[in-house]
């Protein structure tokens, strides 16, 4: 089956085609790069996406830290990540790239800090 | 037991309280809204009119040219913004002078000074140099100003505050019976007082309240009008208030500059049954906006920053119903539309006056008839601003970016007395959230600032009472 | 008066690259000057990813790309202040602030920045008619109420406008737990990027309405529901496609304004079409010291291209108080056949020539055009785009031969070559 998709990897979002046809020779065309081949690939076979979201920490300058997945996550697990991410409670000071949560429901991806929080 | 209780926190009841505040008299006022001038005192056309437009020997006319003349003192002594930029009545054609000097003749017999017609287009440029090219006549009126309608409010309300009457909130009256010499006023939450006076000040429930007593029944039919309010930046395109002469085409509409340098375009008319209803309409604001354009050429959509609308209290008289009522010691103040802004500081010393005599009131021997405004960092010189923020530093810190506005001065606008509780009457008080971005960067830091000087959480702040809560509830934790 | 050769206003992305690269060419007595409590300006509360791929060739987050640049202002040691408002900014370069720390605070600089950002345009600047109580926010309050504060403004969402930060907020409001009923959009397109409309709102199964406005807002203390419409090629609304969307909160995300109010008080001439300054290829206005960059200039669509302009600005300040003569007779650089806006605005009759970027968006969405430069009418460069919309910013690059030409001609012209041309 041929199908057409937005490359969401850069801004420019590439009009894919993508046709998987032969599911062990997917062909992929319309991309400017080769990391659009990667998604049209995983968008047909493991869609996944990068999360990102905030986590209350306790005892900085500021109420709250945003968060990212460090790398795209599992589509279909998006609403269980932000779940776990209501639980947590971090302690200033947090620094860019610490881990908030490690594993991600179990996919092997952690969440990470994207902002310093300086202790109050 | 009270001496007196007044129905109504607008301009009329909040102005009969101070100036009942100069007796000895226990007085409490009850306001349906959580701040005073939520209703009609908030959303006018903040006009004090030359007095021209009243018909001659009605109340509207004798309380116009009298309240007019009043205002240069009471906005000195109360220090709310006020100005005498002086009206002028434009007309189109030719044919239309006449009527400016009907106009004329109806301010003479009415008392009102300085009037002078000017003729031609080019004397009328001289004046008003971005009126429209078609413009053939107006009628000078310099005795017209302009003035902050809610901030004349909050003052006048906060000084009978200061000089001791009482203040409750949230009290919508839902019943007065009156067993010998006293009322006893019950109100929806349950709380009930007696006084030996109650005046109706109640706006466009004013016929509701009166029916409850009297069997004299009135009937207001709340008349909205829709506003457009332009950018500072278009602030230059008029001086004076410009209205239309009314034709057969209707009353038209008038641009005004406002105390704060806005430009203001408005009143549309339409008769509403619903007495809370200040939606305003797609078709209303075009409407308004394009007889504006008729005085104003230049006025350019892409410079309104907000719209609103307002209710006036309209009686089927046509003019204001004012004094005791058939039931001894029940006052009505009522019916009280344009120009009732201009009247409401001669209604109100007239009022209180009345009522002093009736229940034969001593003088107070100490009435502070001062009372100073929130100091307005964006007027000060440096000079001023650098004293201010030495006194105290949360005059540093500037919140409203459009307007200027410091924490300093929303803190004060919370603390005084009646003080804001929320961010309409933040914005009211300080102008904080009322300019170009209309509240879109400072939102946030005024909920800070409200939920920690009221002691409350984030989530507690609302934008104008009730259930109009900024925020539902926290993401987490 | 304190003396300090370059204040800058603004800690946002402009103002911190432009510090960078002002120091990098060599100035030390620099200021930065930031009215939020945090260096990194709106970037930290745009919490999402998808920034940095040109400047670091890497995804980041909007904290994470600020706090690559704040690291660079700190590591080179140059001078901020936090909480410090810009009231006033004059003619003849004096720069009026004021902090809680500092008090009121003139300062004469000799040349000076301004990297104030934008706003987002109110409900009041569309016109839409109704109730006046709570929920309606525009899209970036919103975001920070969400992002930085931690609450929620509401659980049943209608979003007015497809720009980025509308759809963005879309899939921010679903992450958080709101229902997010429908995002509306004026245009028959959406100005926002194709990769936000698939992973905002597609994944989600959010509708998309083009060519549909909400033309009332229901309700009495807070938003009960909205009233859309289809609107006709005209943009008028059409009154039999009206209908009711029940829900709490309304998001507008409607466009942004650069914030010109300083560069007002400076005089600086202003341009009808961006809202922001005129500026030549120095990106000075036409005020002799003055420069504008990033938002405040023209509002771009990546905070990379921010970043590349205002680094740009930071150098051509520093020459500017280095007595490097950049006044000069200017040509007009005139917009044709559906280019909207270029900047720079203007072009200095100079002899310097050196390779220059212009960055420009179109007036509407046009297929297979080229985009061409003529200098006295004769085409110096041609650029064939299958696809031009007013959404996204064209940038182009001349070499220094093809600016000599320009800068010698009487006209300067970008233009649309519609069809087929060669």
């Amino acid at each position: 089956m041929s199908r057409e998709m937005i490359c969401i990897n850069c801004p420019m979002g590439c009009h894919l085609t993508v046709d998987d046809t032969d599911k062990s020779n997917i062909k992929v065309t319309g991309n400017t790069c080769p990391r659009g081949v990667t998604y049209a690939v995983n968008e047909v076979t493991a869609p996944k996406r990068m999360v990102t979201g905030s986590a209350v920490v306790v005892g900085g300058t500021i109420p709250m830290v945003s968060v990212k997945t460090r790398e795209a996550i599992p589509k279909e697990l998006i609403f269980k990540s932000l779940e776990q991410l209501k639980a947590v409670r971090l302690k200033a000071p947090v620094r860019i790239g610490d881990v908030v949560i490690g594993n991600v429901c179990g996919c092997g991806v952690d969440f990470i800090a994207t902002k310093n929080v300086d202790a109050e | 037991m009270k001496d007196v209780i007044i129905i109504g926190g607008g301009v009329i009841g909040c102005g009969i309280a101070r100036e009942l505040a100069r007796y000895q008299a226990n007085v409490l006022l009850l306001e349906r809204g959580n701040d005073v001038s939520v209703g009609t005192s908030k959303a006018n056309s903040g006009i004090v009119h030359g007095g021209f437009d009243a018909k001659p020997n009605t109340l509207k006319a004798k309380y116009n040219v009298a309240g007019n003349a009043m205002f240069d003192e009471l906005s000195h002594e109360l220090d709310f913004p006020f100005r005498r930029n002086g009206s002028m009545v434009l007309c189109f054609d030719e044919s239309q002078i006449d009527g400016l000097t009907d106009l004329y003749s109806r301010g003479i017999a009415n008392g009102v000074k300085d009037m002078y017609i000017v003729k031609g287009n080019a004397e009328i440029k001289k004046l008003e140099p971005h009126v429209s090219s078609e413009a053939v006549g107006a009628l000078v009126v310099p005795t017209g100003g302009i003035v902050s309608p809610y901030e004349m409010t909050v003052a006048y309300a906060e000084n009978a505050s200061v000089n001791g009457v009482e203040f409750r909130f949230l009290s919508e009256v839902i019943s007065i019976v009156k067993s010998g010499a006293t009322f006893t006023v019950k109100c929806a939450d349950g709380f009930s007082e007696q006084a030996k006076v109650v005046i109706n000040a109640a706006g466009v429930y004013a016929d509701v309240i009166n029916n409850m007593v009297c069997n004299k029944k009135l009937r207001i039919i709340a008349r909205k009008g829709d506003y457009v309010l332009m950018d500072k930046t278009c602030g230059y395109l008029a001086d004076h208030t410009l209205f239309q002469l009314p034709t057969k085409m209707g009353k038209g509409v008038l641009v005004t500059p406002t105390t704060h340098g806005n430009i203001l375009v408005g009143p549309t008319a339409t008769d509403v049954e619903d007495k809370d209803d200040v939606n305003t309409t797609a078709e209303e604001l075009n409407d308004a906006f394009a007889k504006a354009s008729i005085t104003v050429p230049e006025l350019a959509r892409r410079n309104i920053i907000t719209q609103f609308s307002g209710l006036r209290a309209h009686l089927e008289s046509d003019d204001f119903v004012i004094g005791e009522s058939e039931v001894a010691g029940f006052y009505n103040v009522a019916g009280i539309e344009s120009p009732g802004l201009s009247c409401a500081p001669a209604i109100a010393v007239d009022v209180a006056k009345t009522v002093a005599s009736k229940l034969a009131l001593k003088a107070k021997t100490h009435f502070e008839a001062k009372r100073k405004g929130i100091p307005q960092f964006s007027k000060l010189s440096n000079a001023e601003r650098e004293k201010l923020i030495d006194q105290n530093a949360l005059y540093g810190k500037i919140v409203c970016r459009c307007e200027v506005v410091t924490e300093g001065e929303i803190v004060d606008s919370i603390r005084r007395p009646i003080g804001a509780k929320d961010l309409d009457g933040v914005k009211r008080r300080t102008r904080a959230g009322m300019g170009r971005c209309q509240a879109g960067f400072c939102t946030p830091r005024i909920m800070e600032i409200i939920a920690r000087e009221l002691g409350c959480d984030m989530q507690d702040v609302t934008k104008r009472g009730g259930e109009s809560n900024v925020v539902i509830g926290k993401t987490k934790g | 008066m304190k003396k300090i050769k370059l204040v800058i206003v603004g800690g946002g992305p402009a103002g911190l690259a432009a510090a960078k690269s002002a120091y990098d060419a060599g100035e030390r007595d620099i200021l930065i000057l930031e009215r939020e409590a945090e260096l990194g300006g709106i970037l930290n509360q745009c919490i999402h990813n998808g920034f940095g791929l040109h400047t670091f060739k890497e995804e980041l987050t909007g904290p994470e790309y600020a706090a690559r640049y704040i690291d660079e202002v700190k590591k080179r040691k140059i001078n901020y202040k936090l909480e410090a408002t810009v009231i006033d900014v004059s003619n003849d370069k004096v720069v009026t602030y004021v902090s809680a720390q500092d008090g009121l605070v003139q300062i004469q600089a000799k040349a000076i920045i301004l990297a104030c950002g934008c706003r987002e345009r109110p409900r009041g600047a569309i016109n839409i008619a109704g109730m006046r109580g709570a929920g309606v926010f525009s899209a970036g309050t919103a975001q920070k109420l969400v992002n930085i504060d931690g609450y929620l403004p509401g659980k049943e969402v209608v979003i007015l406008g497809s720009g980025d930060i509308g759809l963005i907020m879309a899939r921010r409001m679903t992450f958080e737990g709101a229902h997010v009923q429908a995002v509306v959009e004026l245009m028959p397109y959406s100005s926002g990027l194709n990769r936000n409309i698939v992973q905002c709102l597609n994944d989600f199964g959010i509708p998309l309405y083009f060519s549909h406005t909400v033309v009332n807002i229901k309700g009495k203390d807070r938003v009960e529901g909205v009233v859309i419409a289809q609107v006709d090629e005209k943009l008028q609304p059409i009154k039999s496609t009206e209908r009711l969307i029940p829900c709490d909160t309304l998001l507008l995300s409607v466009g942004l304004l650069p914030e010109n109010e300083l560069a007002k008080n400076a005089e600086v001439k202003l341009s009808p079409t961006t809202g922001g300054a005129i500026v030549d290829e120095n990106l000075m206005t036409s005020v002799e010291g003055v420069f504008e960059c990033g938002n405040v200039l023209h509002v771009h669509d990546l905070v990379d291209f921010v970043s590349a302009e205002s680094e740009n600005a930071g150098k051509r300040a520093v020459d500017y108080i280095n007595g490097v003569s950049l006044t000069n007779e200017k040509t007009v650089i005139a917009c044709t056949n559906g280019v909207r806006y270029c900047v720079p605005t203007v072009l200095n009759r100079d002899e310097i020539y050196a390779e220059q970027s212009f960055k420009m968006r179109v007036a509407n969405v046009f297929k297979k055009v080229e985009l061409a430069v003529l200098a006295d009418g004769v085409k110096i460069y041609g650029r064939k785009r299958p696809v031009v919309a007013p959404g996204e910013m064209e940038n182009i690059t001349l070499n220094a031969e093809q600016i000599k030409a320009l800068k010698q001609a009487k006209t300067v012209e970008i233009t649309l070559i519609k069809g087929e041309s060669k």
